[in-house]
């Protein structure tokens, strides 16, 4: 009754016998089930081998398990036949019969076709086109939300605002100071080699000036914080989908861009060029430090030269784009954020995106700026 | 030749923090019995299946699973034990990355079977055990209902044909009729394949129709351990209620199949 109860020790054991007469046969006893047959690599050899001889007696009997994978490796083994001289249990040779009659499903790749290709690309030029508009609604949602919260200022989500503004801005101080200094420093030291060639060291103060407000500091930060924040907001969103969280707010009646997005983009939108500025002076002081070491311009010297070597206007073209940028990398990380569907490669996809789309509009965004206020804020 | 049994688990202790789950818990379960795990939501009795899995430790105390202590096995056992376990997860707890093929020959893969042919008649012929068509294998997880979920798991659970299965309330989620599918299935897989076992569940069909054992959980303690009989006999408050209220009483009224096999299971302790 207990022949298939099963001892964990119990190997599967395979004797090859040859008899008189020139007549061998192969005993197999012991448990034969696929993990034991995976965990001795020889044996499988050994049958392999053994079934090429097609005169041998194969004797089964003595098996005392013998489970579906193990009975289909025989089978295999065995040139998907059965063997002329062959003794097993009934109850095996039902399972080994059982895969005689199976038919496996044709599982084959279509290979390559024109039409294959032009739907695959019909279908891809559709789903950008859907994430356009998907992005556009989202961006006339806020519009309205915004237009909302002017007549009804009681609605402003103020404690939503005030977490990510904690979360996106507080806590990346860190990581933008050392960053931001440790730029500071290597641009000071890789401009002062070239300017002490032409004896022209104190114009370190305004390579370094001009080029870290206007734009290394913004974009250092932007860039810091698409990573940091903009993919923390995009998995966020997105579990809410697969705990459907977000479910749960429709059904509620409350609005996902009032609720959700909107502090997000609020958030962003005043923290980033905080974050400029904090990022700027830390590598300020970094190149700063470095000026000093390398070509003898003292703190003073440097601060007093600043703003004569910096136009203001720069720190507002440095404000204003800033705040551009924490406008998109929030729009964008909530954009793939409600683009995620209910499965951990979309989490991983969509965040993936994300990032990449964020940090790609950013340097367009900075491009533009370039371009337009190129005539403006120069000494 | 006697055999090990499937389970044994001798005083058990599991704390959290200062919270003590289970109290000395002693369980001896043979082989080819389906023990069926009940008691009041958050009792532990997932904790238990995480415990007998290996995924948790006891605080104190010692599982035997077919016959080797958890405590002292060695790594290349444990690997080879958890090939002899199958493990059916309330949600599935499918590879959402994978399709159906790919989630169900996962265990193959691991253990090192690269034959794709080979690969290909094992997956086709559990889904076919299952009640799941060729047709389905290209899906990915996202794309299947609850119930081909826990089909599509419990032929990844038995690609590897476990000698002990465990399941973690196998019927939840689902509506009537696909429970009962679900239950037929169970029934004639463990007909065909003698497996021992372990579900947790709350529902009392279950019980009726698939378990030849039932264990109870409550006070931190196993307070009934036997036939289905036995343990509606039992005098303990919790028994009571949970079996001999209204809703119970209906269930276990109505009899649609034979009462459930006699069983060889004892508690000790």
């Amino acid at each position: 009754m207990d022949d298939n109860r099963t001892n964990l020790k119990k190997q599967a054991i395979l004797e090859l016998i040859g008899q008189k007469g020139g007549k061998s046969s192969a005993c197999l006893s012991g448990d034969w089930t696929l993990s034991n047959l995976t965990i001795d690599a020889s044996l499988q050899k050994n049958i392999k081998q053994a079934a090429n001889n097609s005169h041998l007696h194969w004797d089964l009997h003595s098996v005392n398990v013998l489970d579906n994978a193990t009975a289909l490796w025989l089978w295999q083994a065995w040139g998907q036949s059965l063997p002329a001289e062959l003794e097993i249990k009934p109850e095996h040779l039902r399972l080994i019969n059982k895969w005689q009659s199976q038919t496996v499903p044709d599982s084959s790749s279509p290979g390559f076709s024109v039409a294959l290709t032009a739907n695959y690309l019909a279908q891809m030029m559709a789903n950008v086109f859907k994430q356009f508009l998907d992005f556009v609604t989202m961006l006339g949602q806020l519009l309205l939300d915004i237009g909302h919260l002017l007549r009804h200022p009681g609605d402003i989500p103020w404690p939503e605002i005030s977490i990510t503004i904690f979360e996106s801005g507080v806590r990346a101080l860190g990581i933008t100071a050392l960053v931001g200094f440790l730029i500071g420093i290597v641009l000071s030291y890789l401009s002062a080699l070239q300017l002490k060639l032409f004896g022209a060291e104190i114009y370190i103060i305004d390579i370094l000036g001009l080029s870290i407000i206007r734009e290394l500091g913004p974009l250092l930060a932007a860039i810091l914080v698409a990573g940091r924040s903009g993919s923390a907001i995009t998995a966020q969103i997105g579990i809410m989908r697969v705990t459907e969280e977000l479910d749960a707010l429709s059904a509620m009646g409350i609005s996902h861009s009032l609720r959700l997005v909107l502090p997000k983009v609020a958030a962003l939108t005043v923290v980033m060029p905080l974050l400029s500025v904090w990022t700027s002076a830390t590598a300020l002081i970094g190149g700063m430090f470095s000026a000093q070491n390398t070509l003898d311009i003292s703190y003073q010297q440097f601060l007093i030269k600043l703003p004569d070597a910096v136009p203001l206007l720069n720190v507002f073209i440095g404000l204003g784009k800033s705040a551009v940028f924490g406008l998109m990398i929030a729009l964008i990380a909530c954009h793939f954020g409600f683009c995620i569907k209910p499965n951990t490669e979309s989490l991983g996809n969509e965040t993936t995106n994300s990032v990449v789309a964020a940090i790609t509009v950013v340097i367009m965004v900075d491009a533009l700026f370039a371009i337009l206020f190129m005539d403006v804020g120069m000494p | 030749m006697s055999q090990p049994d499937a389970v044994r688990m001798e005083h058990i202790w599991t704390r959290f923090a200062d919270k003590v789950v289970h109290k000395d818990i002693n369980l001896t379960l043979p082989q080819g019995e389906i023990l069926g795990l009940v008691g009041a939501s958050g009792c532990g009795k997932t904790v238990l299946l995480r415990e007998i899995i290996g995924l948790q430790i006891p605080s104190q105390g010692e599982i035997v699973v077919m016959g080797e202590s958890l405590k002292t096995i060695s790594s290349s056992h444990g690997k080879r034990l958890r090939n002899h376990c199958g493990v059916l997860f309330q949600k599935g707890a499918l590879f959402s990355v994978l399709d159906v093929f790919e989630n169900i020959a996962f265990p193959l893969r691991e253990l090192g079977v690269d034959d794709e042919e080979f690969i290909k008649r094992l997956v086709f012929m559990k889904l076919e055990d299952v009640g799941l068509s060729a047709r389905d294998a290209w899906l990915k997880p996202a794309d299947l209902s609850g119930g081909m979920t826990k089909r599509v798991a419990l032929a990844r659970t038995l690609i590897l044909e476990p000698r002990l299965l465990l399941l973690d309330e196998p019927t939840s989620g689902l509506d009537p009729i696909s429970s009962q599918d679900f239950v037929d299935l169970l029934s004639g897989l463990h007909r065909d394949l003698k497996f021992t076992v372990i579900l947790v569940t709350h529902d009392l069909d279950i019980l009726r129709d698939l378990c030849t054992q039932v264990a109870v959980l409550a006070d931190q303690q196993l307070v009934a351990f036997g036939t289905l009989a036995n343990v509606m006999a039992n005098p303990h408050p919790f028994v009571q209620r949970f079996f001999h209220n209204q809703r119970a009483q209906r269930v276990f009224q109505y009899q649609p199949q034979a009462q459930p096999l006699p069983s060889s299971g004892t508690p000790h302790g």
